[in-house]
């Protein structure tokens, strides 16, 4: 029997927590170094800071592969609930390169990508939309009588949207069973999140809604972990939509491209300080819950398994052009360019 | 007002080359000096200047009442947008990337589109950002917008291909009494080769006026944006052909000059439109039509068109190219043309 050490974990659940950490951590680092060498198609979205938001709260979650299990929608910033929700390292790198092999053919970037059976479904980039998406996910839920909760995550920004008003009041009123993940990391791009609410916390939105919510120390894994197993429990009773606040500090800027040099270097400092990583990495430490040696050994092995999958990600291939028409609808391809004879020579424009 | 010109806006000033971008930041700063009911809101546009810096120094020049950071709403700032216009104002709106102007596509439809008809009066504004693919932005940040508003009786639609024409544009447009959809191609906003000096004075392109970019006697492309210049390399490639390719580049899409189509076909007998946007409900197929109407007769051949493919934009660098016309398919459906 596994002797319960912290809110209700055993030990090697507290590894399994170390080790999502670690692997968002050097997924992400592993990233700047493919950016550095070339592979990447697009933009690079770091989670620094934010690590232990995303694996706490997807850790209070059921998670399963059969399709019965609990529901994500991360962000970008949220790589760290997709990895525990069972999205595969060497996925997350063909989506970044665009690679043929991804789960979305090189159609689409980094996490938006879906899995129905290990149950998470990317977003889109326009914000608000995955709360309206997931309201309705959780709303299944009630009419098939299914004991199966959502999460979504959005950023402290994304709160001004229509879609996320929309989707929240909805899913409030239907009483879905949906945890709203609010990512307060106190900036949305170069915006401050003052420019986007007037309000201190976001909890202070939820009685507006009529729904009950939670702020807790989003660099504190084991404290969102607390936090979102209640309000998951709370949904599953049947109270419905739950919103839980994480507070914390984007450490970078809002993708690679952005220096942030809008924000003060001290306040960088000061989070810098409170990085979700070293502090569990502390406590375990403290606690007497694992040797350093184990926990180093364990920050190798996710290191290890980062580059070779993206050595495998980099080894596949790019998508073949002419593949752009498929997919559009269920049972008609597009056109091809009727001035692409070697594809189509009859004129179809 | 008497604020010091951001020396990265005296560009023209000083004789310097500018680029499209800047040239749509000197046309918005000029026009927000000599009427202060102009003024500026979205999203990351004051302290950081925009997600493509396009109002970079406008904070420090107009400060925060004229360079308003909204937050995270564009539905909420362009309707916003209209009630300010009803009371005088001539807001300029930018939307981070055009693929998110969906949310405000309910009150620019509905609303601001429909005022003067309904008596509530004329609005004047200009919803403005970047456009269009070839920059690896996948789906949601590579749309070309305008046929989703195209449609819409009482919004204008532009969309410029040079350094020149931007400046030109963008000044008519805010000048202008009615709303104003100002769509900025992404590759075009720091194309070295768009560079070029702009006349010291003040000057304006009207909106509604097509310019002929080349001119040709065998065959006439009507064609904007980026496409503008693949169709113009197409052409130059055509000249060991000695196909002589007309090029028309529309520059304002609605209200079209159907004129300038018109008039340019009947010399040349032959019409392929070129666009980046998707082929169904594409503006080819409202070109087509009306050259249809007017110059039948004066056809050679049939018209075509060279457009994008009918899917979302896709991420991947081999899908995309494939997903966008290129200079190639330019030049094949001109031989094809010519020949006919
Ligand atoms: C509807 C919409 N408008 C604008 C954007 C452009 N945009 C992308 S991310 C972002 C800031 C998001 O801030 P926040 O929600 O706080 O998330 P964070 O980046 O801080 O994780 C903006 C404005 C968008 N994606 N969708
Ligand atoms: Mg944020």
């Amino acid at each position: 029997m596994a002797e319960n050490l912290s809110p209700g974990l055993d030990r090697d659940q507290l590894l399994e927590l170390y080790r999502a950490l670690c692997l968002t951590r050097a997924a992400e680092e592993r990233l700047e170094l493919l950016q550095k060498q070339g592979h990447m198609t697009g933009g690079l979205y770091r989670s620094l800071g934010q690590e232990a938001g995303a694996v706490g709260a997807a850790f209070a979650l059921r998670r399963r592969t059969d399709g019965t299990g609990d529901f994500l929608a991360p962000t970008v910033r949220a790589v760290g609930a997709l990895f525990l929700f069972g999205g595969d390292l060497v996925d997350f790198f063909r989506q970044y390169m665009a690679r043929a092999t991804g789960p979305t053919k090189g159609r689409e970037a980094n996490v938006h990508w879906v899995d129905y059976q290990k149950g998470f479904v990317g977003p889109v980039s326009p914000l608000g939309t995955m709360l309206e998406v997931m309201a309705g996910i959780t709303l299944s839920f009630n009419l098939r009588g299914e004991d199966r909760v959502g999460m979504v995550f959005y950023g402290d920004g994304a709160s001004s949207t229509g879609a996320w008003h929309e989707g929240l009041n909805f899913a409030a009123v239907q009483r879905c069973p949906l945890i709203l993940m609010v990512e307060a990391n106190q900036w949305a791009f170069s915006s401050p999140t003052v420019k986007n609410t007037r309000l201190e916390s976001f909890t202070e939105k939820a009685p507006g809604y009529g729904i009950a919510a939670e702020s807790v120390d989003g660099t504190d894994v084991l404290a969102v972990y607390e936090a979102v197993a209640r309000a998951a429990a709370r949904a599953r009773s049947g109270e419905g939509a739950q919103m839980v606040e994480l507070r914390y500090f984007r450490r970078l800027g809002h993708a690679q491209h952005d220096s942030q040099d809008y924000v003060d270097p001290a306040l960088i400092a000061e989070w810098a300080a409170r990085d979700p990583l070293e502090l569990f990495h502390t406590r375990m430490l403290d606690r007497g819950w694992a040797p350093e040696g184990e926990l180093l050994a364990i920050r190798q092995e996710v290191e290890q398994e980062c580059e070779v999958a993206a050595e495998q990600a980099i080894a596949e291939p790019m998508p073949f052009g002419p593949d752009a028409v498929d997919d559009v609808y269920t049972d008609v391809s597009m056109p091809h360019p009727w001035t692409r004879a070697e594809i189509s020579d009859s004129r179809s424009a | 007002m008497s604020q010091v010109v951001p020396e990265h806006l005296q560009k023209t000033a000083r004789g310097e080359e500018v680029t499209l971008l800047e040239a749509i930041s000197e046309g918005l700063y000029e026009e927000m000096v000599s009427d202060d009911r102009v003024f500026l809101m979205g999203e990351d546009i004051g302290v950081y200047g925009g997600a493509f810096k396009v109002t970079r120094g406008f904070l420090e020049a107009f400060g925060d009442r004229r360079v308003i950071d909204t937050p995270i709403a564009e539905g909420g700032f362009t309707g916003a947008a209209a009630g300010a216009a009803h009371m005088g104002l001539r807001p300029v709106v930018e939307m981070q990337f055009m693929d998110f102007i969906s949310p405000a596509y309910d009150v620019l439809t509905n609303y601001i589109a429909t005022s003067l008809y309904r008596g509530a009066g004329p609005m004047p504004m200009v919803i403005r950002g970047p456009v269009g693919g070839g920059n690896r932005g996948g789906p949601f940040h590579s749309q070309n917008i305008e046929m989703a508003f195209f449609h819409t009786p009482g919004l204008k639609i532009v969309y410029p291909s040079t350094a020149y024409d931007a400046k030109g544009l963008i000044k008519a447009a805010i000048r202008d009494d009615n709303p104003v959809i100002f769509e900025e191609h992404k590759g075009l906003y720091r194309a070295p080769a768009l560079r070029e000096v702009l006349p010291a004075e003040d000057y304006i392109v009207p909106l509604g006026e097509a310019r002929t970019v080349l001119e040709g006697e065998d065959l006439t492309i009507v064609t904007y944006g980026a496409m503008v210049h693949k169709s113009v390399e197409a052409a130059r490639t055509l000249e060991g052909d000695g196909v002589g390719v007309e090029v028309i580049d529309l520059r304002t899409l609605l209200p079209l000059d159907e004129d300038a189509i018109v008039e340019s076909v009947k010399r040349t007998g032959r019409l392929l439109v070129v666009h980046e946007d998707t082929r169904t409900g594409g503006i080819a197929g409202e070109i087509a039509i009306r050259v249809s109407e007017r110059a039948f007769e004066w056809l050679d051949a049939p018209m075509l068109r060279v457009t994008a493919i009918d899917a979302p934009v896709p991420y991947s660098g081999s899908l995309e190219d494939y997903f966008l016309p290129q200079v190639d398919d330019v030049v094949k459906a001109v031989r094809y043309l010519a020949a006919y």
